[in-house]
């Protein structure tokens, strides 16, 4: 019962984070692809798009092979600033960014394309720059598909289990999240708190689905 | 006003293209454009507006160059100051009326708020009878005050042109006749320059002070003169 909390606070503090860095990345990328065309662009939307249909042990393996010591990123960050993402929080965050990112992006892209162009040209005819026809018109519209994205994020990334488990491990108070706490659990024959922990993770899922069908497009009016 | 216009587009779109040329010389106070649907007009007057770059030639108004493909000038939309009237009005429908009227008064990232005040708006709101609906959303209004919202819009910012695209294509036959009437009497008293394109003939009986027609793309350079 020792890990249960922790490893609650664990996952919330790993989700949070990765859905922050999604949020951002996400919605970057999304409007640059909603808004150019430039050669690759498909080829981006489908490599950005592979975490949602690939392996999380696989995407843990390619994130080893990166980001660990004898990785040319992760040997890099090591021997210039010390810094060590293997076994930490930190990979484990990636390892979540990277997992939850397609359910960020796709919707955000989506939701940027189906803002009417005329609507942007029209404030553009009145004068406003095109960072202000961004924050003014584009984002008011779209914000409701983003946040749609953002919750099924950050259910995700609650939930990351195999890519986290690769790079992380699961290191009690450390990096064991709330699924992984489930999985040792039940290993060591822990019903009681499996049973605790299963019944946190629903409640938290049913709460964000809830959230986002309130938030799926069309579903309210525009205002 | 006095335009000059002289542009060429090649749009592709798969295998099939679309040129758009046109050249003329306008000057007066009502311009209108006259051609069957597909013909480019709207894009002629994206171009004159800055929302389409053409690939060669140049517009001028009033003797300021808007662009010039030679010299490599192209002012954006928001440096030209002509307003432009979106066939469907293109309202911000996250946006009441009040605030859509406001738009374009305030510069930066942030939107007027829903109780924007300022005496050019409260002016439009008056003199087009959006008083009572000016907390509602651009959905809730008839099709007249989507259409009165979205000339108010426009002419807040005191521009010195006006672009109207087909302004009564979306309204119903009763409406069309009272709301151009109404348009009449709004230009002659605000004296602002428009250039409207249509293909409907009676526009042209009402506004064309001068005519230009176009079909499939290409602006025909004779230019007739009717009406008063």
């Amino acid at each position: 019962m020792d890990n249960t909390w922790p490893a609650l606070w664990l996952s919330l503090q790993v989700a949070t984070w990765a859905t922050l860095a999604c949020l951002v990345l996400g919605t970057g990328v999304g409007y640059a692809l909603a808004r150019w065309r430039f050669p690759g662009r498909d080829l981006v939307d489908t490599l950005l798009t592979l975490p949602m249909v690939m392996p999380p042990t696989v995407l843990g393996y390619y994130l080893l092979v990166l980001l660990g010591r004898k990785g040319w990123l992760g040997g890099w960050l090591h021997d210039t600033f010390g810094i060590q993402l293997i076994f930490t929080l930190t990979g484990a965050v990636i390892a979540a960014t990277v997992v939850a990112f397609p359910l960020v992006f796709k919707p955000a892209r989506a939701a940027f394309e189906a803002v009417d162009p005329q609507l942007q040209d029209a404030a553009r005819v009145l004068g406003i720059s095109e960072a202000g026809v961004f924050w003014r018109v584009t984002l008011p519209l779209a914000w409701r598909g983003i946040l749609a994205g953002v919750l099924l994020g950050f259910a995700r990334a609650l939930g990351e289990f195999g890519a986290t488990l690769m790079v992380a491990g699961s290191i009690p108070g450390k990096t064991q999240t709330l699924s992984i706490a489930v999985y040792e659990a039940v290993q060591a024959g822990q019903d009681d708190v499996a049973h605790l922990l299963v019944l946190i993770t629903s409640v938290v899922c049913v709460a964000v689905l809830l959230a986002v069908g309130k938030l799926a497009p069309g579903r309210v009016a525009t205002r | 006003m006095r335009l000059d216009v002289d542009i060429r587009k090649t749009l592709r779109s798969g295998h099939r293209t679309f040129e758009l040329r046109a050249r003329f010389c306008a000057q007066g106070e009502r311009v209108v454009v006259v051609g069957p649907s597909g013909a480019g007009k709207s894009m002629l007057l994206k171009a004159l507006a800055g929302l389409l770059r053409p690939d060669a030639g140049h517009v001028r108004l009033d003797g300021e160059t808007l662009f010039d493909a030679a010299q490599g000038i192209h002012r954006p939309p928001r440096e030209r100051a002509v307003a432009y009237l979106f066939q469907d009005y293109a309202l911000f429908p996250h946006l009441n009326v009040r605030q859509n009227i406001a738009f374009g008064e305030l510069q930066g990232w942030r939107n007027p708020t829903a109780a924007h005040a300022s005496p050019e708006v409260e002016r439009w709101l008056d003199a087009f009878g959006l008083r009572e609906v000016a907390h509602q959303h651009p959905h809730e209004l008839s099709g007249g005050q989507r259409q009165r919202t979205a000339l108010a819009r426009a002419l807040v910012a005191r521009p010195r042109a006006l672009l109207l695209d087909e302004p009564f294509a979306a309204l119903d036959t009763d409406l069309r006749v009272s709301m151009r009437a109404e348009l009449d009497a709004l230009q002659r008293s605000l004296r602002v320059p428009m250039v409207l394109i249509t293909h409907d003939p009676q526009d042209v009986q009402v506004f064309g002070e001068q005519v230009l027609h176009m079909d499939a793309g290409h602006m025909m350079e004779e230019v007739s003169h009717a009406g008063p």
